[in-house]
């Protein structure tokens, strides 16, 4: 590129300024201080609180489970897709991005309407005499918001990764005696780990940091480390907190992004 | 011959009611350099993978060592595959994707280690053991993917175009590889290749395939110098093909004039083709050619001139070390044995496969 082409990415270096570098920065900074301005790492070390100490904890559980069951209902799924023929798949792939494309606040009221004592689930198994199921406002709930959301993000790279698997390795593989059991975990799983650390990434980051999900399907009662940030910000006031709480919560994502740097050299897995 | 291996018996087979392989039969012997020849499409390819148990035929048998291994599948039988895009495992290195095989069937540490520095050896890539397949060019990778498939030991070695992704000296240098291979191992090796200069170098019988039928099976001397029909004609090398008369035996009216030649059971006045080498054709002075003619192309190949002479309303292909320039007139000869006579194609089928390459 010419120097005189470089004020070309001046538009999206004012962007990342505004609306990365600078908000970062506020964080970091209310994170830091107190509300008189002096330096003070008491909002980081508050995490240890109990209550906060039990966000966190909660949080990282939920948002573990998610992803596991995201990773056993995508992966079989995605193999099925890659070895379908390209025009049959990108039906099954439209079904499955389909509610991608509807608001996300949108499908998650949707499910507590479909939850709620009274809803949709429950009036039909009360017509059928069966007993009905009270999962609203319970981290199943929870649960299974997050992995309805973001089943789709686990899915994708995974099915991208499972696609460029060349047909010739998995045919030499039973060339030279591997039955499919035997090709499945010392071939197709190990190439597959790129999509497998994109996929957990794209899931646990933002099921970790969600508070919508919880707030709609879980009730008042139970706070993930998202609600608590929430509302330091929101109805307490107290941007330091907040901002100590988002930091800590950040090393999280680091430490999962690190890894997923560690795994994915080649890129091969970041596809959206 | 040694004794028969592998039998192809009535093998049938069609994708989307595409016909690739139709009824075809083929013999293969032990320690055979057997090369499959084809253009694409022709159904070397298929043949190949139903050898290998990855393709099921339609209808017919394979019989491999007296047994029908028609329904086992490729980890069961007794051969190897190298592939055409090498296959290697990317995610091992050189020694475990060498001893994959090995470990599927639980053999010793030692006797792996053994196998291992044996396949490098042969493949003339020692100290390449914990190397990545990226790391290594081509035809390196290619080597790894020969050592990956006969540490197992196969009777048979498959291999697919294995060469099609080299460059032109390196694909000639491995030729030769492959040819010692075969003779230190002493096992079969069926080949799959469209390029038949790889064929004539290596092989030991060659079988010639165009749309799922076989169109001739020899030597590379009978290939090259008895092709039994123009398809074969004119794919293996260059050819001047004429439709003739076949007047009796041992005498053959092309294009007007007489010439002697050495076939003989074609019958009386039977209408034929005729197969002559370009380095067949001598050019001579006019007065001393069986026929007449004048030189209208000329080209410089190196090794030797390759011309085009119009004579008798024929452009006959010439390739002559001695120079005849454009516009002279010359004199065609042709001895008696470079005069090839084939059948004429009987159905309309295989006029259309021989008009189609």
């Amino acid at each position: 590129m010419t120097s005189k082409n470089k004020w070309l990415s001046s538009p999206y270096i004012l962007w990342s300024v505004m609306f990365i570098i600078i908000p970062l920065g506020m964080i970091f900074y209310y994170g830091l201080t107190d509300k008189t301005g002096a330096f003070t790492l008491e909002n980081i070390t508050a995490i240890a609180t109990a209550e906060h100490a039990k966000a966190l904890w909660l949080s990282l559980l939920l948002s573990i489970i998610s992803t596991v069951i995201c990773f056993l209902l995508a992966y079989p799924l995605a193999m099925i897709l890659s070895n379908m023929k390209v025009n049959q798949h990108s039906f099954i792939i439209l079904i499955f991005i389909l509610p991608m494309w509807m608001n996300f606040l949108l499908r998650t009221l949707a499910w507590q309407t479909l939850l709620e004592k009274n809803g949709v689930i429950n009036s039909i198994l009360n017509f059928l005499h069966l007993p009905g199921m009270n999962i609203i406002n319970t981290p199943y709930a929870i649960i299974l918001g997050m992995v309805y959301n973001f089943l789709p993000f686990m899915v994708l790279p995974l099915y991208n990764v499972l696609s460029k698997i060349d047909e010739n390795v998995l045919d030499a593989s039973r060339d030279l005696g591997a039955g499919s059991v035997h090709t499945f975990f010392r071939i197709i799983l190990p190439l597959s780990i790129p999509g497998i650390i994109s996929g957990i990434t794209m899931v646990f980051v933002p099921a970790l940091t969600t508070f919508v999900i919880s707030t709609l399907l879980g009730g008042s009662k139970i706070l993930l480390i998202g609600n608590v940030i929430e509302q330091e910000f929101t109805q307490a006031s107290n941007w330091h907190l907040g901002s100590g709480l988002s930091i800590v919560l950040m090393i999280f994502i680091i430490l999962n992004m690190i890894a997923s740097a560690i795994f994915d050299k080649e890129g091969e897995g970041s596809m959206l | 011959m040694e004794k028969e291996l592998i039998q192809l018996v009535d093998i049938s087979k069609s994708f989307d009611g595409q016909m690739v392989l139709d009824e075809l039969n083929l013999n293969i012997h032990e320690n055979e350099f057997v090369t499959l020849l084809g253009p694409s499409g022709c159904g070397k390819t298929t043949t190949l993978r139903i050898l290998g148990g990855f393709t099921n035929p339609d209808t017919g048998k394979v019989i491999f060592d007296g047994t029908d291994i028609t329904q086992i599948p490729p980890n069961k039988r007794q051969l190897n595959t190298v592939f055409q895009k090498y296959a290697l495992f990317t995610h091992m290195t050189i020694a475990e994707n060498i001893a994959f095989g090995l470990k599927v069937k639980k053999k010793s540490k030692s006797y792996i280690d053994d196998k291992i520095r044996y396949a490098l050896k042969l493949v003339n890539l020692e100290g390449y053991e914990n190397r990545m397949p990226n790391s290594l060019s081509g035809g390196q990778q290619q080597r790894i993917a020969i050592a990956r498939a006969i540490v197992n030991e196969p009777k048979v070695l498959l291999l697919d175009e294995p060469l099609g992704a080299l460059d032109l000296k390196l694909r000639q240098e491995m030729q030769y590889e492959l040819i010692r291979m075969k003779n230190e191992l002493g096992i079969t090796f069926v080949y799959v290749t469209h390029d038949q200069e790889e064929a004539l170098t290596m092989s030991d019988t060659i079988v010639v395939m165009n749309q799922g039928y076989i169109q001739q099976i020899g030597s590379p001397e009978s290939i090259y110098n008895e092709p039994e029909n123009a398809f074969v004609a004119d794919f293996i090398g260059d050819s001047n093909i004429i439709s003739a008369t076949m007047i009796e035996d041992k005498l053959v009216n092309i294009l007007g004039t007489r010439f002697a030649c050495v076939d003989t059971g074609f019958g009386r006045n039977r209408p034929v083709d005729v197969v002559i080498r370009p380095e067949d054709v001598n050019l001579v002075e006019p007065d001393q050619g069986t026929i007449q003619g004048v030189v209208t192309h000329l080209i410089f190949k190196g090794v030797h001139y390759e011309m085009e002479v119009m004579a008798a309303g024929f452009e006959w292909l010439v390739h002559s070390t001695t120079l005849f320039p454009v516009g002279k007139e010359v004199g065609i000869r042709v001895d008696p044995f470079n005069i090839q006579i084939m059948n004429k194609p009987e159905s309309e089928d295989e006029e259309a496969v021989a008009i189609d390459i």
